[in-house]
């Protein structure tokens, strides 16, 4: 069994997201059950694939028997098998944090969010490990509607801010469509490696530039870039508490590692990615200023975190743009981290939403009083994104501006570095008010206000301690994983 | 959803046609692997005849498909696609490898074979879904549909 | 110059039709009109993607009167692998639509408008 891991990572979430519908019409439980069996599955066989591609390199996985490029394959490689052990992971921690939410609902929606839920980790998964160019739209277009459909069930303002988040995500997954037609017309394949192979044929041709340019644009629309960010802030404001965590976490990262991809593993000797580079390094810059400068303004925390997302993504962009080894393992490390920081933070929020019924921050007035481990973590998780030692935000940042000190691109220094201070305004700002202001004294107020349930308060606590350790053992991490994922060659 | 018609023609037109309506899909499905059509294409024509009768005859109780029995239709036709798809692990295949079922065929037939119980479970799985759809879309307000108070 | 656009009609008229979409998704303030723009714009890209596979003098990649044991002469037939990339695509854009409606539903039956502008200005009330 285990021979067939990279398409068990994929199918594995998929069956059982079509088999929990029917096993919630007999009993919630099993299906609850059923969602984290399926997640730790796909957990196990993302672990195994990196065990073994750390030791012996790619793992081709062929389709239907089909020899490539006849047929789709899956390739495995340290960085496709790290973010799918990475999407599993905060998937099983989101899916223990739901639980409290989902047992007050009926059993038929309940088994619907599940499934839907897992119908997210299949097209996420998949877009990791798939090695065909119209099998990652594919993929692309199932994690973005399960994705929709989440994010517009909470309240009705989460389905006005869906709708926009739908047409602007079709509108991005349409020009990848379009620079995969372009790319299809002028090499005559779908497989990754195979245009990769003839690429130095075609490389200098218009429409060749035409493909890369749209299909940049489509992963950066996907992946939140300035100036086509304006969907996430809504999107990630409204959203419902139980998914947030996770597609806060995960969704926009792998639209970047698929452009990261597409970008350094295949497309690198042509020209126009050097130039495509260069301008994805400009829009990542304004990107983490803008993000910053944004988040300050916000008085609901959620909103706050969205607008700081889009700066975060601007580091990752800023890091795999710049291009030099620093730089890409900076941008690597900070995709965990992120995940890690991003994912407890959002689950923070909705805990403390799930208690006092706001996201406001004139109600987090005086709250560690009443919910000291969750502010605990928020504070560890904070200090992490200002980028302070020990925590793993302050490493990854390390690394960026290294990268960004090596290509002589001060201008960028600068930004790095003003962007922190920035987030420590904004960051102060929660844990001063959750510290330090006196706390509204009502009766009924002191009896809602308590720590959350354990389901909900293990995942954020696991979150934290993670920070932690990441940071105190980023150099392990670095050295054994994330060193093997870069592209090879040209450093 | 009112019912705005409500003649002797429709009705007897709608009873007609149905069968044949069927029949074609099944066509459709069936000749998907030599001819235009396959799964997804049946599966549509399928679903239109139950949507055809829900638009016709709504005082019926839902014909043939209520939504519990659509999201069955639609998961048990999925649950065939992956469980084919899975079986080839048991001969020693890649996922969907129809080629290695030890069936008494020739090598072409066999994943013909294989891909028609694929095109079964699609069919299956798209109108159970268009007929999801169309019951979601046209529903009167329902009680467990409110959305939330806005923040 | 004509041959230009003679013999390119059909990029003409996909990106006519993409812009057609992107125009109607970014400008119009109905989000019924943005979701059928949508769909113009996915229709765009279909023609596009079919419109790759075709040959001067080929036939439609089905074997009539084949016995299944010859090889067909591959190079008389047009290409089928867009098409079947393409049923994908349509796929995908009907589950886009059925997502797009219920969601188009759902903030018909709360708000009664559909006009974007109203509805932001309500949603930050």
């Amino acid at each position: 069994m285990t021979a067939h891991a990279p398409v068990l990572i994929v199918v594995i979430p998929l069956a059982i997201a079509v088999l929990v519908p029917l096993v919630s019409l007999r009993s919630d439980q099993w299906a609850r059950s059923l969602v984290l069996l399926a997640l730790l599955g796909a957990m196990t066989c993302a672990a195994i694939a990196l065990a073994q591609t750390l030791s012996t390199g790619p793992w081709h996985y062929h389709l239907g028997g089909w020899e490539p490029p006849w047929g789709i394959e899956y390739v495995l490689d340290p960085l496709s098998s790290g973010m799918a052990l990475l999407i599993s992971a905060v998937a099983i921690l989101v899916a223990i944090y739901a639980g409290p939410h989902l047992s007050g609902w009926a059993a038929s929606r309940s088994g619907l969010f599940s499934s839907l839920f897992l119908l997210l980790n299949t097209g996420l998964l998949g877009m990791v490990v798939t090695g065909d160019f119209f099998n990652l739209y594919v993929f692309l277009e199932i994690s973005s509607l399960a994705a929709y459909a989440l994010l517009a069930s909470g309240t009705i303002q989460a389905t006005v801010a869906t709708f926009r988040y739908l047409i602007i995500g079709t509108i991005a997954a349409t020009f990848y469509l379009l620079g995969v037609g372009y790319l299809y017309a002028l090499t005559g394949t779908l497989n990754m490696a195979d245009v990769a192979a003839r690429l130095p044929a075609v490389a200098d041709s218009s429409p060749f530039i035409v493909a890369v340019i749209f299909i940049a644009v489509g992963l950066s629309i996907k992946a939140a870039l300035f100036p086509m960010h304006g969907w996430l802030p809504d999107a990630y404001a409204y959203a419902p508490p139980t998914v947030i965590g996770f597609i806060s976490a995960v969704m926009a990262k792998v639209s970047v590692y698929a452009l990261f991809r597409v970008l350094y593993f295949i497309l690198r000797p042509a020209e126009i990615v050097e130039q495509t580079l260069t301008v994805l390094s400009w829009a990542a810059a304004i990107a983490i200023l803008a993000g910053s400068l944004l988040a300050v303004a916000q008085r609901d925390i959620r909103r706050m975190l969205a607008y700081s997302s889009v700066g975060q993504m601007g580091y990752i962009m800023l890091g795999f743009a710049l291009g030099t080894r620093a730089a890409l393992i900076g941008a690597l490390l900070h995709m965990l981290n992120h995940a890690i920081m991003k994912g407890c933070l959002f689950l923070a929020a909705g805990g403390v939403q799930w208690r006092t019924g706001s996201c406001n921050l004139d109600d987090f007035a005086g709250i560690s009083r009443h919910m000291p481990l969750t502010m605990a973590a928020v504070v560890v998780a904070a200090i992490s994104m200002i980028g302070l030692p020990p925590t793993a935000g302050f490493f990854s940042k390390w690394y960026l501006v290294t990268g960004a000190i090596q290509v002589h691109a001060w201008v960028f220094v600068a930004v790095l570095i003003g962007s922190s201070l920035l987030s420590a305004v904004y960051f102060f700002r929660v844990i001063e008010w959750a510290y330090l202001r006196a706390p509204e004294c009502s009766a009924t107020s002191a009896i809602r206000h308590q720590e959350l349930p354990v389901q909900m308060l293990m995942p954020i606590l696991l979150l934290a301690t993670s920070i932690l350790l990441l940071g105190l053992f980023n150099q392990t991490v670095i050295s054994h994983v994330i060193q093997y994922a870069l592209p090879q060659g040209g450093f | 959803m009112k019912p705005l018609f409500g003649s002797v023609v429709l009705d007897v037109a709608c009873r007609l046609s149905v069968p044949f309506i069927i029949l074609f899909a099944i066509y459709v499905i069936v000749h998907g692997h030599d001819s235009p059509g396959g799964g997804f294409q049946g599966g549509t024509i399928l679903a239109a005849t139950f949507i055809l009768i829900r638009m016709i005859r709504q005082d019926v109780k839902p014909w043939g498909l209520d939504r519990t029995g659509a999201l069955v239709l639609a998961c048990c036709g999925l649950l065939l696609y992956t469980g084919i798809g899975l079986l080839s692990f048991l001969f020693a295949g890649n996922y969907l490898d129809y080629g290695v079922f030890p069936l008494p065929l020739e090598a072409g037939k066999i994943r013909f074979m294989g891909s028609f119980g694929i095109e079964i479970g699609v069919s299956m799985g798209v109108t159970g879904v268009l007929v999801l759809i169309f019951d979601a879309l046209t529903e009167e307000d329902s009680q467990d549909d409110k959305p939330g108070e806005p923040t | 110059m004509m041959s230009d656009i003679l013999g390119h009609l059909n990029y003409w008229l996909a990106t006519l039709l993409l812009l057609i979409g992107l125009h109607g998704m970014l400008i119009r303030p109905n989000l019924v009109k943005k979701l059928m723009a949508m769909n113009v714009m996915q229709v765009a890209v279909i023609m596009f993607f079919i419109s790759l596979a075709v040959k001067t003098g080929g036939t439609a990649p089905i074997e009539l009167h084949g016995d299944g044991h010859t090889t067909p002469h591959a190079a008389a037939y047009i290409n089928p692998l867009p098409h079947a990339l393409m049923l994908t695509a349509i796929v995908v854009g009907v589950s886009t639509t059925g997502v797009a409606l219920a969601l188009l539903i759902r903030i018909y039956r709360y708000y009664g408008t559909l006009e974007e502008p109203e509805l932001l200005q309500r949603m930050q009330e």
